[in-house]
């Protein structure tokens, strides 16, 4: 046992249990909820992933390079409304166009908190905190209290998240999840095979070597926080998708909820690790227990918000501990 | 030692002067003593923690969940006087509650050595939603009327409990950090925790004592919200947190740790006050009043870099 916990790489010991932790989670809500494992319920847990799942890769790619992004949530906010607010005007816009518009958007946004934190250096945390204000309250002005309805949206829009890509074995995969999953999915390549993408590692492990080995740090962390808005959007377009009506409080908390997916996920709160598949596993299972409280007679839906900060909580401290035995036998089998 | 105040701390007082000048030149109720008294009171518990959250941000980490434990002994007492318990027990369980927050904060922190941030980021989550779990999507009412008397009468004169507690406590901490043995560890940790471990400090120590003095004082500030406001619901003092940490940092205090002053904070503590206060007497909305200070967040800490950068490239020129 301890030779394979020494052989394999520390990352997939993480992917193995965060496996299973998600396996855990969906026998053991299946022995307490009557027809949990439904198509239904795929669809309600995939359909719900699916607009977590974005935020969530683009907040990961940040937190790699060693920085946060608070901001998130208020862009996902902002792009939804506006986007919304722009369908509703322009109903005919090629849908290609209006997600297109969605990530620009957000990628506009990012940009400003990357510029300032990689040209004014400023502490990412301190930035994105502002801006989680900031952004949230240009929306409240932009808005001026008032809230896109499904009505004023076009038809394809209110029927995208009931549309199926494809079926496979009586479970249907919308084309929402589709989406999110192409994301996550070409992020991951690009991660694993795609040369500059490598940088943000680079920058995240060891900033001051990084820029030694003539990466300009300052573009990488820039062009990080580019995508993680770009991403932002790509959640916010899939939000409005999935709810039609949007208020200024869309989003709210999202940039806790994608937070909570990448670190469950095994990305390092200290940068320079971490897998995509890592973060479709942590939101997944922070969904999955977010959708399995709502229908659990047992336990009140009020108790989602203390049990996320509890399954947060607890990934961490799992990770710390088992890293540092691991690093322990490591260096006991040296001798 | 030599100056009174350092160059940070004398913009301050200018940025202060300008903005008290200002108020006073558009409200002519401004300078009263009961709007003096308000403009304190509307944001007491908030200033109060800052005073605290100073010491944590000097010592090079961060409390994110301050307004989670505020709203969760807020919850709590509201709780546990509509199941029947006297309101001094009340109290008594909410910041025995608050040490406990603290004791889990500071112990996932100082001893096991996870970063702060990823904590107090979790514990956010964890302790507002254990506030909900608490008060549902009610909101509970029904204090006893001496418990709304500390947070809506004065105390001395006009003066409430509250702000004289500020006071108290600006002076305690502000001597506690500037004057004292365990201030000087506080800084110096802050500075370079690893060198203040080989000197033979308990770095794992201060920093324990930080964080239960945190999540002390923040449970005892939701409990004066829950007085002055006379209700409490899942969401009392949410998002506080943004404020706390502005004014903090807007006082000069590095987020690296290390570097800051009580009297820094203070003078920030003021400007904001004033500031809301100013913008609320010309009708300027909530949302736009955070996403100002959201800008003055960025800006505090954007400026002194760039002016840092101008003078730099003068250097170099010349």
């Amino acid at each position: 046992m301890t030779g394979l916990l020494t052989r394999a790489s520390p990352q997939t010991l993480r992917l193995l249990a965060l496996g299973l932790a998600l396996l855990a989670t969906v026998l053991f809500f299946a022995t307490q909820i009557e027809g949990y494992l439904s198509p239904r319920m795929f669809t309600r847990i995939s359909t719900s992933a699916a607009v977590v799942l974005p935020i969530a890769v683009g907040q990961a790619i940040v937190i790699m390079t060693r920085n946060i992004d608070l901001s998130a949530g208020s862009i996902l906010g902002v792009t939804a409304y506006m986007t919304g607010q722009l369908l509703g005007t322009m109903p005919d816009l090629h849908p290609v166009l209006a997600v297109l518009f969605c990530m620009a958007l957000g990628g506009a946004f990012g940009m400003l908190n990357g510029i300032i934190i990689a040209f004014g250096r400023v502490p990412s945390i301190i930035v994105t905190l502002g801006t989680l204000a900031l952004y949230r309250s240009f929306l409240v002005e932009w808005s001026d209290a008032k809230t896109i309805t499904t009505a004023s949206l076009p038809g394809w829009l209110v029927d995208l998240p009931s549309a199926n890509a494809f079926s496979l074995g009586g479970l249907d995969v919308r084309v929402t999840v589709l989406l999110a999953l192409a994301a996550a999915l070409v992020t991951g390549l690009a991660l694993t095979f795609f040369r500059p993408a490598r940088r943000f590692y680079a920058v995240g492990s060891n900033p001051d070597a990084a820029v030694m080995a003539g990466i300009n740090a300052k573009r990488v962390v820039l062009s990080a926080f580019i995508i993680s808005g770009a991403f932002a959007g790509l959640s916010g377009f899939l939000f409005l998708a999935k709810f039609g009506n949007i208020t200024v409080v869309a989003g709210l908390g999202f940039e806790l909820k994608s937070i909570a997916a990448v670190v469950v996920g095994g990305v390092s709160i200290m940068g320079g690790s971490g897998s995509m598949i890592g973060v479709l596993m942590g939101a997944l299972l922070v969904d999955t227990i977010d959708n399995s409280l709502t229908r659990w007679a047992v336990v009140s839906e009020f108790w989602r918000d203390a049990l996320l900060g509890g399954l947060i909580m607890a990934a961490v401290t799992l990770d710390t501990l088992a890293s540092r035995q691991l690093t322990r036998l490591r260096k006991g089998g040296q001798k | 030692m030599t100056r009174l105040l350092t160059p940070w701390e004398t913009g301050l007082l200018a940025v202060f002067l300008a903005t008290l000048a200002l108020n006073t030149a558009f409200a002519p109720e401004f300078l009263t003593v009961q709007n003096q008294i308000n403009l304190f009171q509307l944001s007491i518990e908030k200033i109060i923690v800052a005073l605290i959250m100073t010491l944590v941000i000097i010592n090079a980490e961060i409390d994110l969940s301050v307004a989670s434990i505020m709203g969760l002994s807020a919850a709590l007492f509201g709780y546990l006087v509509n199941a029947g318990t006297p309101g001094g027990l009340a109290i008594l369980i909410c910041l025995a509650a608050g040490l406990v927050a603290g004791l889990v904060n500071a112990t996932l922190i100082a001893r096991v050595g996870i970063p702060s941030l990823v904590v107090t980021l979790a514990m956010l989550i964890g302790f507002r939603g254990l506030a909900r779990v608490l008060v549902k999507d009610n909101s509970l009412g029904n204090f006893p009327a001496w418990f709304t008397d500390i947070g809506q009468k004065g105390l001395i004169g006009p003066i409430p409990l509250s702000i004289i507690l500020f006071f108290v406590l600006l002076i305690l901490l502000g001597m506690t950090l500037h004057r004292s043995s365990f201030g000087r560890q506080v800084i110096v940790i802050g500075t370079n925790a690893e060198v203040a471990r080989f000197s033979g400090l308990n770095v794992a120590r201060v920093k324990t004592i930080l964080f239960l003095l945190s999540a002390l004082v923040s449970a005892l500030c939701g409990l004066l919200y829950a007085a002055r406001l006379g209700s409490v619901r899942g969401d009392t003092a949410f998002g506080f947190e943004l404020d706390i940490i502005t004014m903090v940092l807007l006082g000069g205090v590095s987020i690296f740790g290390g570097k800051g002053s009580m009297v820094g904070v203070f003078l920030s503590i003021l400007i904001i006050l004033n500031l809301r206060n100013g913008m609320g007497l010309m009708n300027i909305t909530g949302h736009m009043q955070t996403g100002v200070i959201g800008i003055l967040l960025i800006a505090s800490v954007l400026l002194p870099n760039l002016l840092g950068d101008f003078k730099a490239r003068r250097r170099k020129d010349a």
